[in-house]
């Protein structure tokens, strides 16, 4: 399984960003090889507008079928990663990247609703 | 790291009033960020010192270079804006038209129009009185608030109370129901909603937790003027009830928050009554935004 | 003749103001009371009569025909408001970032992204004697406040002769929606209240309308409260401070309850009184 957190560092102790959209980071863990990627957005700043849908078609790029997050995507950007079947857990955006995964794999965190 | 938004549809409410108090009652331990930008008041009762600044750009503008243009009108042909202006025979850019889509750059067959990055504004990092940080900011006339500007005051406020081991972030949100709300909102731990009893307040109240249930964000409500209207205030309070948004304070019209104004104080700094009420009142928010208090 | 009413600051009594100011005159001659803050537009709460015209409202957007498409992705590349992405297969359209620039759609090699309406709003005319209300909603999700506007202005334009007395209830601010909402307008009423909040906003709202090269006066409402920054500052600048609305608990009261002031407070018909003159005056001596 692979799973993308947004974070606003590159590594497991680095704290979670809440927001989706504007994430600075994202941190991408494959479970099977156990490998680490980092991806940094923080170009998305320049976006006067619509950085949800812009940050979700990046974030398709990694083939993840997991994302953890904060508070969740907006509407367009929860549309975008509808097409790639991405499962979406929130409520991750006070953790660190560790703490989130943790929490994921316990089951703690929420299932977003969708659009 | 507790962010905790104050919100309110309509103006007039008391909302940037009561900020203020909770950034004097959250003293030293929190950082302020004022993203009301379209009236950004907050600078009045805080007395910050504009020490750090920044120009802010968004959006783009297109610029004609006279030296290449032709004179085509291809690219007032295809401006949905109105934006292009023949001055003298010479093409020009109406700035306050120009949306910055970038389409009259892309046919021009001169080459003569390049998009610039459009100056908005500046934002601040200031010290103020509370012995605290605020980020706030300041537009040019004509330009739009938007969600990046927002973004970014939140972010600058974020990393100053990261930097000063500070855990907590209080933010005067944005007016209306657009993308600088949606920007506010993001990464909230608690929303404080401030509403009047009267037929607009509970209006745009409405509409504005419309938006706050949709990303799930808690929320409490703050009832000012609280006594102006009986038959509103039950409305008001069905609506609250209905949605399980608690009450987190009332408080009664009083003119004693203008006599505090106009000194350039907050209302806990200025009437002791008002002053145990809002401190009560900012409690509770701190209860529910998070574990520990300040 | 149009009239904008307007504020730096929310809250100050620029609705109460239109509304009681458009009811007024009203009494003896046509009026047209135009609320411009399509984002929250509340002077219908204050206005009753009967529905005489209703109307969608649209925007131009493209919409996507998969059949021509060769995916070549040259839309995401020139929008410039990220309203438009290619996602592996799909085009996919986000018609609320969208500005309505034509360029995707023009610029398609296929022609595969047709522009067509899509609704941003609805605008209401209502009736009641002599008084036209106008009002325009934006729809919750839009974002562009001014495209409603430029609309709702021409609605207006069109239904109505140039004499007619105009009253717009302008959005808040300094930004776009009340450039659009005032730049049209033959005089604009600022008004504020006797609070250094007040007087801050006015200053900004001052220069917006300064640099549109309008006309305008101010109205100081809450008159009584707070200080008397305000007025030094209009006295300094050669600003004519055209009424003083008194601060009242009463007032407040009566607003509240969502009912007309003039009737109810005598210096409230006092100060409304003398703003209409004033704009009769001007319609007299502009054009």
């Amino acid at each position: 399984m692979k799973l993308i957190f947004t974070t606003t560092g590159t590594d497991w102790d680095s704290k979670m960003d809440p927001r989706f959209g504007r994430t600075q980071f994202f941190f991408v863990y494959d479970e099977e090889s156990d490998k680490i990627q980092t991806y940094d957005n923080t170009a998305i700043e320049n976006e006067a507008h619509g950085a949800g849908p812009k940050t979700a078609q990046k974030l398709s790029e990694f083939d993840a079928q997991v994302l953890i997050t904060g508070n969740g995507p907006g509407g367009n950007a929860a549309a975008v990663l509808q097409t790639t079947g991405t499962e979406i857990y929130v409520g991750a955006g006070e953790m660190t990247v560790r703490e989130a995964y943790e929490a994921y794999r316990s089951g703690a965190l929420k299932k977003f609703g969708g659009v | 790291m507790k962010e905790i938004v104050v919100l309110s549809g309509k103006g007039g409410t008391g909302k940037t009033s009561l900020t203020a108090s909770f950034a004097v009652l959250g003293g030293a331990e929190l950082v302020v960020a004022d993203c009301d930008v379209d009236a950004a008041d907050m600078h009045l009762l805080l007395e910050p010192d504009f020490a750090d600044r920044e120009d802010f750009h968004s959006g783009e503008l297109a610029v004609i270079d006279p030296s290449k243009c032709s004179d085509c009108g291809q690219c007032a042909a295809v401006c949905r804006y109105d934006a292009v202006e023949v001055i003298g025979g010479r093409h020009v850019i109406d700035e306050l038209g120009c949306e910055g889509c970038g389409y009259c750059a892309r046919v021009c067959p001169d080459d003569a129009i390049e998009n610039i990055e459009q100056h908005v504004g500046q934002w601040y990092r200031s010290a103020i009185r509370t012995g605290s940080t605020m980020i706030h900011a300041r537009l040019k006339i004509g330009a739009d608030n938007s969600g990046k500007l927002v973004a970014k005051v939140k972010r600058m406020a974020r990393e100053a109370a990261a930097a000063q081991g500070k855990d907590w972030v209080l933010v005067d949100g944005s007016p209306g129901v657009g993308c600088p709300v949606v920007s506010s909102l993001s990464g909230a731990s608690l929303v404080v909603l401030v509403t009047e009893p009267t037929v607009s307040g509970l209006h745009d109240l409405r509409r504005v937790y419309k938006l706050v249930k949709m990303f799930g964000i808690a929320a409490g409500c703050i009832i000012n003027k609280a006594d102006l209207n009986a038959k509103v205030s039950r409305e008001l309070r069905e609506f609250l009830e209905n949605e399980e948004i608690p009450i987190l304070t009332e408080i009664p019209y009083d003119e004693r928050f203008t006599s505090a104004i106009t000194q350039g104080r907050t209302i806990v700094e200025w009437d002791p009554d008002l002053a145990r009420l809002l401190g009560d009142c900012w409690k509770k928010i701190t209860e529910l935004a998070g574990d520990h208090q300040i | 003749m149009k009239v904008a009413i307007a504020s730096g600051k929310g809250g100050t009594g620029k609705t109460t103001l239109s509304t009681n100011l458009a009811r007024f005159m009203a009494e003896s001659e046509p009026v047209v009371l135009v609320d411009l803050d399509v984002e929250e537009p509340n002077s219908g709460l204050f206005v009753a009569g009967e529905l005489f015209h209703d109307e969608p409202k649209y925007k131009m957007i493209p919409v996507w025909e998969s059949e021509t498409c060769s995916l070549c992705g040259n839309c995401q590349e020139v929008c410039n408001f990220n309203a438009i992405l290619k996602m592996g297969d799909r085009i996919m359209i986000f018609p609320e970032l969208c500005h309505g620039c034509y360029a995707c759609s023009e610029l398609c090699p296929t022609a595969s992204l047709p522009m067509q309406q899509k609704p941003m709003g609805e605008l209401k005319h209502l009736r009641s004697g002599a008084l036209d209300f106008v009002e325009s909603r934006l729809m919750i999700s839009e974002e562009q406040a001014v495209p409603l506007i430029h609309q709702t202005l021409r609605y207006v334009d069109e239904s109505f002769s140039p004499e007619v007395v105009k009253i717009l209830d302008s959005p808040p601010g300094t930004s776009c929606p009340v450039i659009e909402a005032t730049r049209g307008a033959d005089l604009v009423i600022l008004v504020t209240e006797p609070t250094p909040f007040g007087l801050h906003d006015l200053k900004l709202a001052v220069d917006t309308v300064r640099r549109l090269g309008k006309e305008f006066v101010v109205v100081l409402n809450r008159y009584g409260i707070g200080d008397d920054q305000v007025e030094q500052y209009c006295a300094a600048e050669g600003i004519h401070l055209a009424a003083r609305i008194p601060n009242q608990r009463r007032i407040a009261e009566t607003y509240a309850a969502g009912k007309l002031l003039y009737r109810e407070i005598p210096e409230v018909a006092e100060a409304t009184d003398a703003i209409a003159s004033l704009i009769h005056a001007h319609a007299a001596g502009g054009s």
